[in-house]
């Protein structure tokens, strides 16, 4: 009971926070409202039992890509000049065809997968059923999800790990940098005292 | 029953929270919403934790804490000074020419 209503309120809030993400013109206001986002579906992913995705989505998608997100910002855009967006030379009506076919397209899809929670589909009945009962003696691991991603998997977990330092220490080394400051010689005010 | 209390004691906040992030006039508005939200999430994930009797998820509940401390100062760094890599000064003290 009190599972489904916390369910449905975080579920609620995802939509809220997604639809002003796509209304708000502020991208500072923006980038919040992605760690909100974040912040949102670890708390999804926890009522979910899924403790590791929820993990690494709060400290990717709420710690370091806010971070990032911020530092382009500050290197891209300066909130003093306000520039309008430019409107768009296209009409509305063609994407919002495609996008209708495709979505109806991807509705016939669903018709022939099986419904959620059904006991026969395939994803319950081929190898689910092994790891949740063998997981728990072999590995000594409480949790099943943990366990696949942590000890059956380990060697794959280790090789995205590693992916992901890589990129990290490639974007220390690239913007995280102390600018050098230049010496005052010059009078100020002018960009092109050079001409 | 007291959890459950709890936790919907805590939605009703998180929407709070998450109006004033919405609306927010100012920037600070905004990032005061972004840090409530944080901590909300993570008294939330403790009550869950305390609910369905896992321990293991108070651990989550701290790294999340760690998290939003981390964020919210990066944002008002940003908003500060305007970027990360000066020494409390602004961007156009450093860059005059």
């Amino acid at each position: 009971m009190i599972d489904s209503i916390i369910d449905i309120t975080l579920m609620t809030f995802l939509v809220i926070t997604a639809l002003a993400i796509i209304r708000l013109h502020s991208l500072l206001a923006v980038v919040m409202l992605f760690g909100i986002f974040s912040l949102l579906s670890a708390g999804v992913f926890v009522v979910l039992d899924a403790v590791d995705v929820a993990f690494t989505e709060a400290a990717v998608g709420a710690g370091i890509s806010t971070v990032l997100m911020l530092t382009t910002l500050a290197l891209t855009y300066k909130h003093k000049e306000e520039k309008t967006e430019k409107t768009p030379i296209h009409a509305g009506l063609l994407p919002l065809i495609v996008v209708l076919i495709t979505g109806s397209l991807l509705i016939y899809g669903t018709s022939d997968i099986p419904a959620f929670g059904d006991p026969k589909a395939p994803s319950q009945t081929h190898v689910g059923p092994y790891y949740l009962e063998k997981s728990m003696p072999e590995t000594g691991v409480p949790n099943v999800v943990t366990a696949v991603l942590a000890s059956y998997r380990g060697f794959d977990t280790l090789g995205e790990v590693t992916v992901i330092f890589t990129a990290g220490v490639a974007v220390m080394l690239l913007i995280g940098r102390r600018r050098k400051t230049k010496p005052e010689n010059s009078e100020s005010g002018d960009d092109n005292h050079d001409a | 029953m007291m959890y459950a209390a709890a936790a919907i004691a805590i939605l009703i906040t998180l929407g709070l929270a998450l109006t004033r992030a919405l609306l927010g006039p100012t920037v600070y508005d905004r990032i005061a919403a972004v840090n409530m939200f944080g901590t909300k999430t993570v008294l939330l994930i403790a009550v869950l934790a305390f609910m369905s009797g896992r321990a293991d998820l108070l651990d989550i509940a701290i790294v999340y804490a760690l998290i939003n401390f981390i964020g919210v100062v990066a944002v008002l760094k940003l908003v500060e000074h305007g970027n990360f890599f000066t020494d409390g000064k602004s961007a156009d003290e450093v860059n005059k020419k």
